[in-house]
């Protein structure tokens, strides 16, 4: 093994990843002195040109900032907007966000499970590659893409951009006969489900352990998806607490710093994390009862806290996602309105929704006629960038401490640590380009 | 050694939903991998080959001195190269900036501006390198996507037609919103490829593929005012997802003129 002094280390383009970002590793003497993950993802500006828009339009606009979950960004814009105009959505339309809201999951977190995740375990370099070794495993997998991109299809009008989410609830809410069929399937794809738990909770998992507080929504008896209260769970064992959605800001702040490549976020002062794992930390007694089979299963405590386990958590929340769809199916009636009215006035209003990789918080401000003067979007990878950075410091370090690998081998290990995390950089809605001075 | 023909999938700025679409053809995915090399596709996989490619497909617009530079690598490195989505293919939302002044959007989202690096403008890739075929769509629809790729595969012109949605309604069987409704809907000068989604479900529809091949926006913004839109409403819906289009671009700057208020 040759030690060096002094290295960098670039991997220039990050793949498996949504969107796209680079990493710059900076080692002095064996020690690991910064770890950055750098997005070069361009500005798109959403929150400048949602100024002067109709309170009507966010769900719509919003959505085009990711493609691989468009309906958080839809649920966490109307909450917002109705939240600013004083309207509450409950009932079965309340439901019916809900049921939307799970087809996202099972298409979105099988996504990254079977195509982005997966491949880095069994040693493959993409999801074709593994279906040469691993043909039944990735036919099932996207079998279970396609069920949730069917509850999507049907319930949003399509997979990517649904059409049918409005402020209010749905320009259309479906019958019962036309949502009979996706019982049928759903019931098929749990053997799916339960199969991938089983699959990936033999996976070989590094030893880790990352101690960032953990950020989700809570909810009054059920796994919080499409609503709920922040809640932080402290890494360092400290009681777990809550704040109301209005005070959003006051906790999650967003510094821009000169060579840094995004906002670093802070929840109360320390380094935090959103996403599945905090999820199941924050919620996990309030999985059905398969579900809570599935991940005792698995060998899931009550509390994950291996990033490389985050595969198994969200194998888990799919199954749930599907159990959690037929249930809602199987109690729905048809509202008599597709929507509630939700008339304008001036005010500020504050969204939050579970995004499968995170807590995203939406706020806008509006006129009395309805106009959009200012908007916030703040999602999960903005706030997980400085938890993915720690993650890869520390386990960086551990490396170089057990002997020091080479560079081919410290690429691989560092874009693993990168998609445990799911890092979702398209919605960069504030991420950085940037010049950075580079030894 | 496989013979197979290359295929590159490249990203500028954009959402991933174009991309993604090429991955929600689960049915196709896997024969497609036997017909093709995906040879460079980031998002879903690591292993990058430097090309030549036969068949590039670029998601996103360009916005940055950085991606102008790299779509005209793509353009040296691609034999066929097809543009995929509103945003490659006009610029996408990101476009809106270009009814706006940039400095003052940096200004908006960010406490450090000058940090951020971007162009004045949105741009879709045709106006830096000449593009081989266009597929509409925010996002793009999936059938269209399998019908590009094996039309490129085949060495045959691709089978889209230029129509409205409103043909799509026809076929579809929906009663049209607007005369049963007075729903305003873009219908009529959008471009075919979606199936017609947003009547369907009791919308009109938002313009997300863009212009046909001929729109009349002259005629069709009297009869969006008759049921109920005023010229700012008129003016919104043009500056979406397809805003730099030609077609909308030139009917929004009209009615902006009339209007004097940008949205
Ligand atoms: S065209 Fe629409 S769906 Fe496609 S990348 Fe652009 S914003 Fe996303
Ligand atoms: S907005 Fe128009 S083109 Fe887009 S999905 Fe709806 S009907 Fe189709």
């Amino acid at each position: 093994m040759t030690h060096r002094g002094s290295r960098v280390l670039r991997v220039g383009s990050l793949s498996r990843v949504e969107g796209e970002g680079a990493l710059h590793l900076r080692v002095h003497g064996g020690r690991v002195s910064e770890a950055r993950l750098q997005i070069y993802e361009p500005p798109r500006f959403f929150e400048a040109f949602l100024r002067g828009r109709a309170y009507t339009e966010p769900p719509d606009i919003t959505a085009r900032v990711c493609g691989i979950c468009p309906v958080a960004y839809q649920m966490s814009a109307c909450a917002a907007v109705e939240d600013a105009c004083g309207v509450s959505v409950g009932g079965q339309l309340a439901e019916l966000r809900r049921l939307l809201y799970c087809g996202e999951w099972i298409e979105s977190q099988t996504l990254h499970i079977y195509l982005l995740h997966a491949p880095d375990f069994l040693g493959c370099v993409s999801v074709i590659d593994l279906a040469r070794t691993h043909r039944a495993d990735v036919e099932r997998g996207l079998r279970l893409k396609q069920t949730g991109n069917a509850l999507m299809e049907l319930l949003g009008g399509r997979a990517i951009h649904p059409v049918n989410v409005r402020v209010g609830g749905f320009h259309r809410a479906p019958t019962r006969e036309e949502l009979r069929p996706l019982y049928e399937r759903l019931k098929r794809a749990m053997d799916d489900a339960w199969a991938t738990v089983r699959w990936v909770s033999r996976f070989d998992f590094p030893d880790a352990a990352c101690d960032e507080d953990f950020f989700a929504l809570s909810e009054a008896g059920r796994y919080a998806i499409a609503a709920g209260t922040p809640t932080v769970l402290p890494g360092d064992g400290g009681p777990q607490r809550a704040f109301p959605v209005r005070d959003f800001s006051e906790h999650v702040v967003e510094r821009q710093v000169p060579h840094s490549t995004g906002l670093q976020s802070e929840l109360d002062g320390r380094r935090h994390l959103t996403g599945s794992l905090a999820r199941y930390a924050i919620n996990g007694r309030l999985l059905s009862p398969p579900a809570r089979q599935a991940a005792r299963e698995a060998g899931l405590g009550p509390v994950c806290r291996n990033p490389f386990r985050s595969i198994v958590v969200r194998a888990v929340e799919v199954l749930y996602a599907i159990d959690e769809a037929m249930r809602i199916i199987d109690a729905y009636e048809r509202p008599p309105r597709p929507s509630v009215e939700v008339p304008p006035r001036a005010g500020t209003g504050h969204g939050a929704t579970e995004a499968p990789r995170g807590l995203l918080y939406h706020r806008y401000t509006l006129d009395a006629d309805g106009t959009v003067t200012d908007a916030r979007l703040v999602p999960p990878t903005a706030q997980n960038q400085g938890a993915i950075e720690e993650d890869l410091r520390r386990l960086v370090q551990g490396a170089m401490d057990d002997g020091d690998p080479g560079d081919t081998e410290l690429t691989a290990l560092c874009e693993r640590v990168i998609r445990n995390h799911d890092p979702c950089i398209s919605c960069s809605t504030h991420f950085l380009e940037l010049t950075v001075e580079r030894v | 050694m496989s013979a197979l023909p290359k295929l590159a999938v490249w990203k500028l700025a954009s959402c991933d939903g174009c991309q993604l679409t090429l991955l929600d053809c689960e049915d196709e995915l896997l024969t497609l991998s036997g017909q093709v090399e995906i040879a460079h596709f980031l998002e879903a996989s690591s292993a990058a080959d430097p090309g030549p490619y036969d068949l590039s497909l670029v998601e996103g617009s360009v916005t940055t001195a950085a991606d102008a530079e790299r779509v005209r690598h793509i353009r040296a490195v691609s034999r066929r190269l097809v543009t995929i989505g509103a945003c490659a293919t006009a610029g996408g939302i990101q476009a809106l900036r270009n009814f706006a002044d940039v400095e003052e959007f940096r200004a908006a989202v960010y406490a450090r501006p000058d940090y951020i690096e971007t162009l004045a403008t949105s741009t879709p890739v045709s106006a830096h390198v000449p593009v081989d075929f266009e597929l509409q769509g925010c996002p793009i629809d999936r059938r269209q996507l399998i019908e590009v790729i094996t039309a490129h595969l085949a060495g045959r012109k691709p089978g889209i037609p230029g129509h409205s949605v409103c043909f799509e309604c026809k076929r579809r069987g929906t009663v049209c919103v607007t005369v049963a409704h007075g729903t305003p809907c873009l219908g009529p000068v959008t471009h075919a490829g979606c199936g017609a989604i947003c009547p369907a479900y009791g919308r009109g529809c938002y313009g997300c593929f863009g212009p046909s091949s001929s729109t009349n926006l002259p005629a069709l913004i009297p009869r969006l005012r008759t049921d109920g839109l005023d010229d700012r409403d008129v003016l919104r819906l043009l500056r979406t997802f397809n805003a730099y289009a030609p077609a909308f671009a030139e009917a929004s700057t009209a009615l902006d003129r009339d209007e004097g208020s940008t949205p």
